[in-house]
């Protein structure tokens, strides 16, 4: 795998392979020692054009946990309406000697474009571009999900079977668009839970269903109920009449977090709206997974660097089998 | 500049075009003499002629494009009157009308009529300007459409393009007062409310790419208002760049309801669908934005049964940093009056759905009638000007950068196999083009110059003038 | 391709025992030793020299782990992304322990320095051995088993293939390749 772009592509098996990684990433994590050599002398830049603290020291502990170098690169600010910046900052990346690049951008697509232009020679990771995917965020909501329904018999499982509702701005959500077509390919039934306004025109492409009705929703005992996050812009954008309206209507509020299951799993992206989308009873409780997600964040991101930087080189081989792998790729993601 | 012995002059002014097939399908020989067709047939004189071989090639009228951005003043970085004129040219035009929105705005008699002036001196093509609706495009108060349309450049067609002239008091006041003058304001029908931040056709692959969708009712729904608008004052409408199925049936509602509107479409919006987007390539960034398959049905349809009156390129130049960034910070649009033939030819003649008298109908005579142009988009008969193009539709070959004469490369089709080829273009009797190859800019300009003299000049002043002195 | 047997099912059983007593008696007992098996086969090795070691000397049981040392390698931007496997160890860990690595192969000897690197992370151990159930030569550092079932002298072209029942349903060393290399 040469790049990581969107959750869509992956097929089972290359997911399964990143989450088993993570497994022993995960194992890294409780040792004395946290550091292992794999990327050592290998520089990873974590390309901000869009602030978040919480991802970007996600990706920063991964990599430095893998002896990477790491730089941080926070291009916030500079003018993207200019159109310049993402190429001139590439070339700039370049010159640096990048390895790998996690880029965060607003704009959907970005990180494609960095990946196809010709700009860089380094492994892309998507860190949530515009509103398209989060293919990281994916991951660790799968890894958590997976690790709670299968325990120490997580490895090579997928989620069969596990029914998901995603509840909220699914509009807007590059973690739901992720979670979709990656829980989905894992086996899982997705259902997705929002006000009209919030749901994309037309999912009839999407492998899940949509509803309006939370308390339906709820009354079905789903195993996992993922709670996404009300931007504060939605508020003004006429999307839904009042957050007090919100809270009522999607909100898990304390008595819709009482009725459900004991082993319902509750999930939130973060940062959480306490209050709004989430009551602090569920977030809180021992059923949500919000503290696990953070830690696992850690271990996917070590598994996906592992895997994008760890084989063979375009550069490293101008012939041979590992220059036709990086074709065949390449061939395959220009046709989509 | 003064014209000089020594200024290149074309090979002669007399061609003698052999063996071409007209669009009625029958073959003839055409000799272009002094600007004007002088025999179409047999040709019984062609002394002195420069032999063109025409075998195997259709002889279509110029084309004539309702909708270009040539750039200049202002934005010259992509474009020119001269560049624009020369893809043009390339292309098999003859005649175009440059959209408003330069910097500054065509929307005073002193910017058309300079607009106008460049391209009579380039030589390339007739360049007719369109005025603003309104004031710096700013959709707030009438510019002065009388005084353009009473300038030397004549202007009877009227768009704020780019931009919607979304009020509708404002669209009836236009509408209404250019009926002083026989003129047409052209819509640029997008809602802008509707299409806040839009940046590709709403449906399912904008939700699943996570783009903010640009919605097809944003269209149709100006649409509707503006044929009713155009009922109530008993105005022209011309639509800009439909491109919905929606859009469609709004229209052919109207026209059955024996409203005046016309409506155009683009090539890209004959052959090209919103797929191309989730590769995320700006090239494929444009305003109304790609749709899809069914829409691209009901457009060519559409064009094939009259209620789409012309194919308009919407030719619209960005320099290469426009492009070649994330897409949202991506300017909208493509260069298009290059392969503006061969994509007709590809979604509408090789599909069997029209033939080359339809195609010389769209893309030559009625956007010359909707335009008020005359001298133009006139069939290939003795004593028309000498307006015509040259098309060898046999053979298919990668589009590339090399067919892109113009100053700008946003071409969406760059690597893609289309048919045809246009070989040879003539503007009032003297070739802008031959053998796939424009012509040099002193040649054209001097060759204008002589067609100026003896008063087979488009320019429509210059026209009058002449008339007037030879009558 | 031609595939030569070099070592026989009873082969592999013999050389097995003979480790295990090796390993007993440089050790002198079982005392502080755990095995640690490097995947997938010298896992499975591993696990046989414990059993030998315990029927020898039945002092209850010899710990086995897993050491995956992939993340350790040298040669990661080599070859095709390689996927790593889990590290098991026993509950006493390593600290102060004999701890006897086993592997099926000795060739280069880079993954007996992967695992060096590994188990420098892990903790300390007393003293670090190796038990090889081949070993073919061609070494690149200065790296010798103390233990080895079979010494096999190879070409670089050749192929050793260890086949074990509980991963490939049969027990067999075999050579192959080189001729048309």
């Amino acid at each position: 795998m040469r790049h990581l772009l969107r959750t869509r592509d992956l097929t089972r098996d290359e997911a399964i392979h990143i989450l088993d990684i993570a497994l022993d990433m995960a194992a890294v994590q409780n040792r004395e020692v946290k550091k292992l050599p794999t990327l050592r002398g290998k520089t990873v830049v974590n390309l901000f054009f869009e602030d978040s603290t919480r991802t970007r020291i996600s990706f920063e502990a991964a990599a430095k946990r893998l002896s990477a170098d790491v730089i941080n690169f926070s291009a916030r600010g500079s003018s993207i309406s200019k159109g310049e910046s993402l190429k001139d900052t590439a070339q700039t990346l370049q010159a640096l000697g990048a390895d790998g690049v996690v880029i965060r951008h607003p704009v959907s697509g970005a990180p494609q474009v960095l990946a196809v232009s010709g700009w860089i020679t380094a492994g892309v990771i998507n860190a949530g571009d515009g509103t398209h995917e989060h293919p990281t965020q994916g991951l660790l909501d799968a890894f958590t999900i997976r690790q709670r329904v299968h325990g120490a018999g997580a490895r090579g499982r997928g989620l069969d079977g596990v029914r998901v509702i995603i509840v909220g701005d699914i509009l807007h959500s590059r973690v739901a668009r992720s979670n979709v077509w990656l829980l989905t390919t894992l086996g899982a039934h997705v259902h997705l839970v929002a006000p009209p306004t919030l749901l994309p025109v037309d999912t009839s492409g999407w492998p899940v269903t949509t509803g309006f009705d939370l308390d339906g929703a709820l009354a079905g005992h789903p195993d996992v109920v993922m709670m996404l996050r009300i931007q504060e812009e939605r508020m003004h954008g006429s999307f839904f009449p009042s957050s007090r309206e919100y809270t009522r209507t999607w909100g898990l509020d304390g008595p819709r977090f009482r009725a459900l299951q004991p082993d319902t799993i509750v999930m939130h992206p973060g940062p959480m709206n306490r209050g709004l989308e989430i009551a602090p009873i569920a977030a809180d409780s021992p059923q949500s997974t919000v503290r696990e997600q953070v830690a696992n964040g850690v271990s996917v991101r070590m598994s996906a660097l592992y895997v994008l930087l760890s084989g063979e080189r375009e550069t490293a081989t101008v012939s041979g089998d590992g220059a036709t792998e990086h074709h065949a790729i390449q061939q395959r993601s220009a046709a989509q | 500049m003064t014209v000089s012995e020594h200024t290149p002059t074309p090979p002669s002014a007399t061609f003698h075009i052999v063996g071409a097939q007209l669009v009625t399908g029958e073959h003839a020989d055409i000799l272009l003499r002094d600007g004007v067709i002088a025999q179409v047939g047999t040709v019984t004189d062609a002394a002195g002629a420069t032999r063109v071989d025409a075998d195997g090639l259709v002889a279509l009228p110029g084309l004539v494009d309702l909708h270009t951005h040539l750039r200049e003043p202002g934005y010259e970085q992509s474009e020119t009157v001269l560049t624009g004129t020369q893809a043009a040219a390339a292309g098999g035009f003859t005649a175009v009308f440059a959209m408003a929105n330069t910097l500054p705005v065509a929307d005073t008699a002193g910017v058309v009529e300079q607009v106008a002036s460049l391209g009579a001196s380039a030589g390339y093509a007739m360049v007719q300007p369109i005025g603003a609706v309104t004031v710096g495009l700013a959709g707030e108060r009438l510019a002065e459409l009388g005084t353009m349309a009473a300038s030397r450049a004549r202007v009877r067609v009227f768009s704020d393009d780019g931009l919607c002239v979304s009020d509708p008091l404002l669209m009836r006041r236009a509408l209404e007062y250019v009926k002083a003058f026989d003129g047409v304001i052209a819509q640029h029908a997008q809602d802008p409310r509707l299409t806040v931040g839009a940046q590709m056709n709403e449906g399912a692959l904008s939700g699943e790419i996570g783009m903010v969708g640009w919605p097809g009712v944003a269209e149709e729904s100006i649409i509707a208002r503006d044929v009713l608008l155009a009922e109530h004052v008993g105005s022209h409408l011309h639509v800009c760049h439909l491109s919905t199925a929606g859009s469609v049936e709004i229209v052919r509602w109207a026209k059955a309801r024996g409203i005046r509107v016309t409506a155009e479409v683009t090539p890209h919006h004959l052959l090209l669908t919103e797929e191309l987007v989730a590769s995320y390539d700006p090239r494929y960034k444009v305003n109304p934005p790609l749709r899809r398959a069914e829409d691209v049905a009901a457009l060519r349809d559409a064009l094939a049964d009259g209620t789409i009156d012309t194919v308009a390129t919407d030719h619209a130049p960005h320099p290469i940093e426009a492009k070649e960034c994330e897409w949202d910070a991506a300017a909208n649009g493509m260069v298009g009056l290059e392969s503006a033939l061969s994509v007709v030819h590809e979604a509408m003649v090789a599909t069997g759905l029209m033939g080359w008298a339809d195609v010389a109908r769209v893309l030559s005579a009625t956007p010359a009638r909707i335009g008020r142009l005359t001298g133009h988009g006139r069939p290939i008969a003795t004593d028309e000007p000498a307006n015509l193009t040259l098309y060898d539709p046999r053979g298919r070959s990668s589009f590339d950068l090399a067919r892109l004469v113009g100053q700008s490369s946003n071409s969406p089709y760059l690597g893609r196999v289309l048919p045809g080829r246009v070989v040879a273009t003539f503007h009032n009797g003297y070739p802008t083009q031959l053998d796939g190859v424009v012509r040099p800019a002193e040649e054209v300009a001097a060759a204008a110059r002589l067609a100026e003299q003896r008063g087979r000049s488009d320019t429509p002043e210059d026209n009058g003038r002449h008339r007037f002195t030879r009558s | 391709m031609i595939e030569r047997a070099v070592l026989t099912r009873a082969d592999i059983s013999r050389a097995l025992v003979r480790i295990s007593h090796e390993i007993l008696e440089a050790n002198r007992g079982s005392a502080d030793l755990v095995l640690l098996g490097i995947p997938t086969r010298g896992v499975t090795l591993a696990h046989r020299i414990a059993a030998e070691i315990e029927r020898i000397e039945p002092d209850g049981p010899v710990p086995v782990g897993t050491l995956d040392v992939t993340m350790y390698r040298d040669d990661l931007t080599l070859t095709r992304t390689r996927t790593p496997g889990p590290t098991h160890l026993p509950l006493r860990g390593i600290d102060g322990a004999v701890v006897v690595l086993v592997d099926d192969v000795l060739y280069s000897g880079r993954t007996i320095r992967a695992a060096f690197d590994a188990l420098s992370d892990l903790g300390r151990a007393r003293a670090v051995r190796l038990a090889v159930l081949v070993d073919r030569g061609h070494r690149e550092f200065p790296i010798r088993a103390d233990f080895i079932g079979k010494n096999l002298p190879s070409s670089a072209r050749e192929r050793v293939n260890v086949r074990l029942c509980e991963v490939d349903g049969d027990d067999a060393v075999t050579i192959a390749g080189g001729e048309a290399a």
